[in-house]
């Protein structure tokens, strides 16, 4: 039986953690991630965990510890947020390419500047190319279940590659909500142990991690990582498979909601998802296609399968909580229209850059993007494609 | 027991093999060799190696010129990366995980500019937090990896290609930063300061106290580099000695709080002996530059005295 619980989101992250039991927990505070490692260092504490836990004195150090500690042959977890994430930025690189499966909790906010704690995408925007899995959440609910599949992915000998589990800075990591939690001992057989082949605690073949590779090799070294990243769809799916046979959730590259017969969809990540379904809902009521594509596996991206998503549909707006300060869409909005354009598909798109720093999204700015939707469908004009939502007037 | 340089030699081959592609006089191989021979032949060590000389020159891939597992990561890391590596060491021992009658040593190389520069915060992090763990920062004065910019390990008025010594300023004004007092008040139960001399005793001798004391241990140890310091490959013994006879490079450790110097000179040298086969301080011996000298010799004797008042003291 699985239990029924109240959690925030970070409270929930926290809780997959201590299921997991990582052999090394490194990571430093920074709103709004900070509960996550404060939680988890009371299990450390009270010796719920066989955890060591490094209190390093910035994240740069955070990812730096993670990387030594998953090359030396442990399970190492780490949890950040927006400028956290910026300091880490060069050794997210390096723990991709060294095919480190290092998992992180990141608990989006605004990357500084000015200094905002609130939630946007701008940090996960910005390691979005750094050779990462990244899956989003909807609610807590969906980041405690990413976790517990994260391990599964990212440490499939045809993935090794890091993997970050993205929530919603305060919408859903200081949010509690109701969520079923899965029992311990489920949780410990479905993540299994960790067996890594080479590593650098292994005195019987010493190794050499992390080389200065120049321009004979690194080449296809690169290529390696991007077809880790290629073969990482088919085993999300097949992980989320087994977890389904477990929970009797189901999970899959993104989740369509009403969007099989939809006219008119909104395409968006997290927490905008549940704002967005009701929408639908009020729109179905009224007789209007509505529908909406939540995207869970952000990287690798589902191109094809989101072209062929949506290729019923007769315009499509694209949600970004970023602004890739462009002048061409957001960063969410240039991969769904790429994968169509790629997929031979036509579908009118719609760029939006909504929610920075905080900034409100109610349903009345959702269904406005549905009404906009619908005049590109009525007169056949898009118009400036690349629009804000909820932006001051004055 | 009684230090032979022979019996080290024959009796633990270098874990730091031959074949690398560092200069000749470069002061950074003799340490790494000797810093490693110090490890019981028994023990398993991971080594993390900061960005720069001795990284780009010893593990170009597919070589590696060591013998024991190695983690390069990034310049101003090694002491979080070793620490990471240590902490998993702590956490798989404790759940059983590693085999109980193998022991693995820690130990990071960085030169002076992944260690008192951009290095500093990481590695006071992995000294605070008590990681058993030894650090050794192979100090030769500059970026030389990049092509000779000064750091805060510069000693003053060296000419640096981002301190030239030019026709108003001649080379670097400030002086050098002193790390090993830094590391001293970390109160860490080990802290050194060294150099390979005699036979590499002082430094063979305080690598194995450093590797073998419980927590974390701080090793300073002085690299001479020809192409920075400017003098003839065939020098680096000499340089090392002169640094150590004019006490421009005191050797000395701290244990527990506890100063001990470890040689001191029978008579002092002056400091022209050390800087004038260096190309860097040149411009110091133009006439009308004297000033220059004294005011060197006065730090150099500053800090010998501010030693030699630490050992009295805590003693």
């Amino acid at each position: 039986m699985s239990i029924r619980e109240r959690l925030s989101g970070n409270e929930a992250a926290a809780t997959a953690m201590k299921q997991i039991n990582p052999d090394v927990v490194a990571a430093f505070p920074i709103t709004p991630s900070t509960e996550i490692p404060q939680y988890f260092s009371t299990f450390v504490s009270n010796g719920s965990v066989d955890t060591e836990f490094v209190a390093v004195e910035s994240e740069h150090s955070a990812m730096s510890a993670c990387i030594g500690a998953e090359a030396a042959g442990a399970r190492a977890m780490t949890a950040t947020s927006a400028n956290g994430l910026s300091l880490m930025w060069e050794m997210i690189y390096i723990a991709s390419s060294l095919r480190l499966p290092i998992v992180m909790s990141l608990v989006n906010r605004a990357v500084s500047g000015p200094l905002n704690i609130h939630n946007d995408y701008s940090d996960a925007m910005g390691v979005r190319d750094s050779g990462w899995i990244m899956l989003f959440s909807e609610n807590n609910q969906e980041a405690y279940d990413n976790l517990i599949m994260a391990h599964r992915i990212a440490e499939h000998k045809d993935v090794l590659l890091p993997l970050m589990i993205c929530q919603d800075g305060f919408i859903t990591s200081h949010s509690i909500e109701n969520i079923e939690l899965i029992e311990d001992e489920k949780v410990k057989e479905f993540v299994g142990s960790y067996h890594p082949q080479h590593y650098l605690l292994n005195d019987k073949e010493p190794m050499a991690v992390g080389p200065m590779d120049l321009q004979a090799f690194l080449f296809e070294h690169k290529y390696e990582q991007a077809e880790a990243m290629r073969n990482a769809k088919k085993v999300i799916l097949e992980v989320a498979e087994e977890f389904e046979k477990m929970t009797g959730r189901k999970y899959g590259l993104f989740e369509e909601y009403k969007l099989d017969d939809a006219e008119i969809a909104v395409v968006c990540m997290n927490s905008t998802a549940g704002t967005t379904k009701d929408v639908v809902d009020a729109l179905r009521e009224k007789g209007i296609k509505a529908g909406m594509l939540k995207v869970r596996v952000f990287r690798p991206f589902p191109a094809e399968e989101i072209a062929k998503a949506l290729s019923h549909v007769k315009a499509v707006a694209v949600l970004d909580k970023s602004d890739s300060l462009n002048g061409a869409g957001g960063a969410l909005f240039e991969d769904v229209v790429s994968g169509m354009y790629v997929n031979g598909n036509n579908v009118k798109a719609l760029s939006y850059v909504y929610g920075i720093g905080g900034r409100d999204t109610t349903t009345k700015d959702i269904s406005s993007v549905y009404t906009d939707l619908e005049e590109v469908v009525k007169t056949g004009n898009v118009g400036n494609p690349y629009r804000y939502l909820g932006l001051r007037k004055e | 027991m009684a230090y032979n340089l022979k019996e080290v030699i024959a009796e633990k081959p270098s874990r730091f093999t031959a074949g690398h592609r560092m200069c000749a006089g470069c002061g950074a191989p003799p340490v790494a060799r000797m810093v490693l021979r110090a490890l019981k032949p028994e023990d398993h060590a991971v080594i993390a190696n900061a960005t720069g000389c001795m990284e780009v020159s010893s593990f170009i891939y597919p070589y590696t010129a060591w013998t024991d597992s190695y983690i390069h990561t990034a310049f101003e890391c090694a002491g979080a990366t070793c620490s990471g590596v240590e902490a998993a060491y702590k956490s798989l021992k404790k759940q059983g995980k590693l085999p109980a009658d193998k022991n693995t040593k820690f130990i990071a190389f960085g030169g002076d500019g992944g260690t008192y520069d951009i290095g500093l915060q990481s590695l006071s992090g992995a000294m605070e937090r008590g990681h058993d763990m030894v650090y050794v920062c192979y100090d030769n004065g500059a970026y030389m990896n990049t092509g000779i910019q000064r750091s805060s390990a510069t000693p003053r008025f060296a000419d640096t290609t981002t301190s030239p010594a030019g026709s108003v300023i001649p080379g670097k004004m400030q002086s050098r930063k002193d790390l090993t007092e830094i590391m001293v008040s970390h109160h860490i139960p080990y802290v050194a300061q060294s150099i390979a001399v005699n036979n590499f005793k002082d430094l063979y001798e305080k690598s194995e106290k450093a590797i073998y004391t419980e927590g974390p241990a701080f090793l300073n140890v002085l690299a001479p580099c020809p192409r920075g310091w400017g003098y003839p490959t065939d020098m680096l013994m000499e340089m090392n000695k002169l640094a150590v006879e004019t006490c421009y490079w005191p050797l000395y450790e701290v244990v527990n709080g506890k100063y001990r110097i470890t040689y001191k000179p029978a008579k002092k040298l002056p400091i022209e002996e050390f800087l004038k086969p260096q190309k860097r301080f040149k411009h110091m011996f133009k006439p009308g530059n004297e000033w220059m000298i004294e005011e060197f010799q006065k730090e150099v004797d500053k800090r010998w005295q501010a030693l030699l008042d630490l050992e009295a003291m805590s003693n």
